[in-house]
């Protein structure tokens, strides 16, 4: 987490006294932590909160089930019907909502900490504009023009947003590069290349009749509606894979945070360190991206909202986690339920939600934050 | 463009050298050379702005040969030419500039006020302001002229950036780049929601925002330019005003206050600038944000951190740019055309890419 530089102390009793000032620290065998009581308290409301939202989402429907039906049916018990909608229907897409809703919160918080911009996301290096273009032109020629027809393109549309995201990573690194990756620089090719490839989504839209226009909509502004296993099992699996090394990397995010001078001269390998966390940010949020289109609002205001309710100098990993699967599950559940037949994307509810929470928190303004 | 890239070592620090007190002879020479350097950069500016204004009458689905276009303007006797350039080129052009102007400068001091690179024009909600209200009148009201969509589209962005102003100001220390940004992209966030729930409930509605969206100075009324000239004008003028307070609040809020600056006014009236200038452009062309976005940082590029000098180069590079990707769009689809909003981008960013990997950055 986001501990100060650990100094070697020469012996133990010499470091028993060095303390920070009102924070705890926890010692287990070579690692430290700073222990922020806060920071515990928010993730262990928000877990709490994020079960009791799901319980509710999977419960609602029309087939209604009670929350204490739905937490015995995922225990193991309930009627083979209850199992049935619960676990093959109602779950997977629940499960997406908080796999994607997590990683994106994830990735933001990553990339917010490395650029030190509260307004860098996972678009800097042009993820949501490359998955967008690809899924897109599959909606738009798929639709319009009947090259792909209906199954294919279904298949088509996440392996597309998922090529589109990674090659336009990958394109954005190279273009950046120059003898090592600059984050400022790195920022502003991503953001122009952002720009270009979202220019041409939006030439896309114009292109097709207005039926796939609104389907390349819902798809752009992000939706959890059909998802199964199928898509609960990439994004876990990219989580399993990718949280680890964030999780590492971000150990020198607190040095990062002083500029990349300073990270070298307090012994930072900053190349190496970076580009990890890059790395891991960019697969989360394009895996995520392509399960559910880009939720929007997640990745930016999430890791903003973490930062305020701990009261932490950078986005708190872990936090940000859970509070973008808590956002994204309610945001689906509001979504689902609250306009009676009709569904709308998850990702309009977002931001509907979040937005109006993220104003509210830099209106009270506990203190100054300088991400 | 050989001309402008002058400015050899452009110095952070170099809002700061004017103000100081220079005592020794060889400072002042090179102070003054760099002057001149840079009004010779300006001027080359200038005179491709004008080979820009040029092509864009001449160029399009018919071609007119340049003689011509000097006849339409100057003693135009009802030819055909004549009637295209005076009816059709001609306002088109005068949009572009005008928008391309606004744009520029807006971005620069968008970027400025919030000191962020990712900045844009649109940032204070001001896009997504306009887009709301667009599709909020076609679906609640059903607004159908282009007049229509255009106040409502400028009530919108002058709303939505007043309720970010408002939004980063309360609470101690007023706005600051970070609550400014902030807040912003959360209005933007909200708005753009919003909207996505207008378009999705209506289809007709979508239908409208999706030409909207792209942006484009093209088929507007001449009277609509006219209209809205004020408010950029106005605009242009608060911004110009604001650089040497640009340039103190470049140093830090703190530092700026020192100097005797009044940080608050000089915030308030940038993002009044911003508002003018952005609110009415997005009004008539759709969100063109990418030009505000680019064009400073290119700007920075050529004549280093002092606003006094990135404003009127961003104007002027903004114009210039917006109208070749304008021309490019007539060309690359002829007889049709590709909206410029969609041209800027592709020509602009392999541009701007070029530019951020060959020179030395200037951050802000």
């Amino acid at each position: 987490m986001t501990t100060e530089p650990t100094t070697q102390t020469p012996s133990p009793s010499v470091a028993e006294q060095v303390r920070v000032p009102g924070r705890p620290a926890v010692r287990l065998a070579g690692a430290s932590w700073v222990l922020r009581l806060r920071m515990l308290a928010v993730a262990v409301v928000g877990l709490a909160l994020l079960v009791l939202v799901m319980a509710v989402n999977i419960g609602r429907g029309d087939f209604p089930i009670s929350v204490g039906e739905v937490l015995q049916v995922l225990a193991g018990g309930g009627t083979r019907a209850q199992q049935f909608i619960v676990l093959d229907l109602r779950l997977p897409r629940s499960l997406t909502g908080v796999l994607v809703g997590a990683a994106l919160a994830l990735a933001g918080a990553i990339t917010q900490s490395i650029t030190r911009n509260p307004l860098a996301t996972p678009d800097i290096v042009g993820i949501t504009a490359g998955a967008s273009v690809a899924a897109v032109s599959v909606i738009v020629v798929g639709g319009s023009y009947g090259a792909l027809s209906g199954p294919l393109a279904d298949i088509g549309v996440p392996v597309a947003g998922l090529l589109g995201a990674f090659g336009t990573a990958v394109a954005v690194t190279l273009l950046a590069w120059k003898r090592g990756i600059e984050s400022y620089r790195l920022v502003l090719v991503g953001i122009a290349t952002h720009w270009l490839l979202l220019s041409v989504t939006f030439w896309l839209l114009t292109l097709g009749d207005v039926t796939d226009a609104g389907r390349a909509m819902i798809w752009l502004t992000g939706s959890l509606s059909g998802r199964g296993w199928e898509h609960v099992q990439p994004v876990a699996l990219a989580l399993l894979v990718l949280v680890p090394p964030a999780l590492i990397g971000s150990r020198v995010l607190g040095a990062l945070q002083f500029g990349d001078d300073t990270a070298r001269g307090i012994g930072v390998r900053v190349t190496p360190a970076r580009a990890l966390l890059l790395v891991s940010a960019v697969g989360l949020a394009g895996v995520a991206t392509a399960a559910a289109g880009p939720v929007v609002f997640v990745a930016l205001a999430i890791p903003q909202i973490a930062m305020r309710l701990c009261r932490t100098a950078q986005p708190p990993l872990i936090v940000s986690a859970v509070l973008g699967a808590l956002l994204t599950v309610t945001a689906d559940l509001l979504a689902r339920t609250a306009f009676g037949g009709a569904e709308l994307p998850v990702g309009v509810v977002t931001a509907v939600l979040g937005a109006p929470y993220l104003m509210y928190l830099l209106a009270r303004r506990y203190r100054e934050v300088r991400a | 463009m050989r001309g402008h890239v002058i400015d050899p070592s452009p110095t952070p620090q170099g809002a700061a050298a004017p103000a100081t007190n220079v005592t020794r002879a060889g400072d002042v020479r090179a102070m003054a050379a760099r002057r001149r350097r840079r009004l010779l950069g300006l001027a080359a500016v200038l005179a491709l702005l004008v080979v820009a204004c040029l092509l864009s009458v001449a160029v399009g689905a018919k071609q007119i040969p340049l003689d011509n276009v000097w006849h339409a303007l100057f003693q135009p006797t009802g030819t055909e030419d004549d009637v295209v350039v005076r009816s059709l080129r001609l306002p088109r052009t005068l949009l572009g500039l005008v928008a391309g102007i606004a744009l520029g400068v807006a971005g620069a001091l968008m970027q400025g006020h919030t000191r962020n690179p990712l900045a844009d024009p649109g940032l204070l909600g001001v896009t997504y302001g306009a887009a709301f209200t667009v599709v909020l009148g076609i679906y609640a009201l059903g607004v159908t002229s282009l007049y229509g969509y255009v106040w409502f589209g400028f009530v919108g962005a002058l709303l939505a950036s007043v309720g970010v102003f408002l939004l980063g100001s309360v609470g101690r220390g007023g706005p600051t780049p970070v609550t400014l940004a902030l807040a912003g992209a959360a209005m933007s966030n909200l708005l753009y929601a919003l909207t996505a729930v207008v378009v999705l409930l209506d289809s007709q509605a979508l239908d409208v925002y999706r030409f909207w969206k792209v942006g484009a100075i093209a088929g507007r009324d001449p009277d609509l330019v006219v209209q809205v000239l004020p408010f950029l004008v106005v605009g242009l003028v608060v911004a110009l005003a604001n650089a040497p307070g640009m340039n103190a609040l470049a140093l830090g809020e703190d530092v700026a206050r020192s100097l005797g600056h009044r940080v608050g006014l000089t915030r308030g009236l940038g993002i009044a600038a911003i508002t003018l200038l952005t609110g009415a452009t997005v009004a008539v062309c759709g969100p063109i944000g990418f030009i505000g976005l680019v064009v400073p940082h290119v700007a920075r590029l050529v004549v280093g951190a002092d606003y006094r000098w990135i404003l009127p180069y961003s104007g002027l590079l903004g114009a210039t740019l917006l109208l070749l990707a304008d021309v490019a769009g007539r060309v690359v689809a002829r007889p049709g055309e590709l909206q410029v909003g969609i041209m800027l981008a592709v020509v602009g960013v392999p541009f701007f890419i070029v530019m951020v990997r060959r020179r030395k950055l200037v951050r802000l």
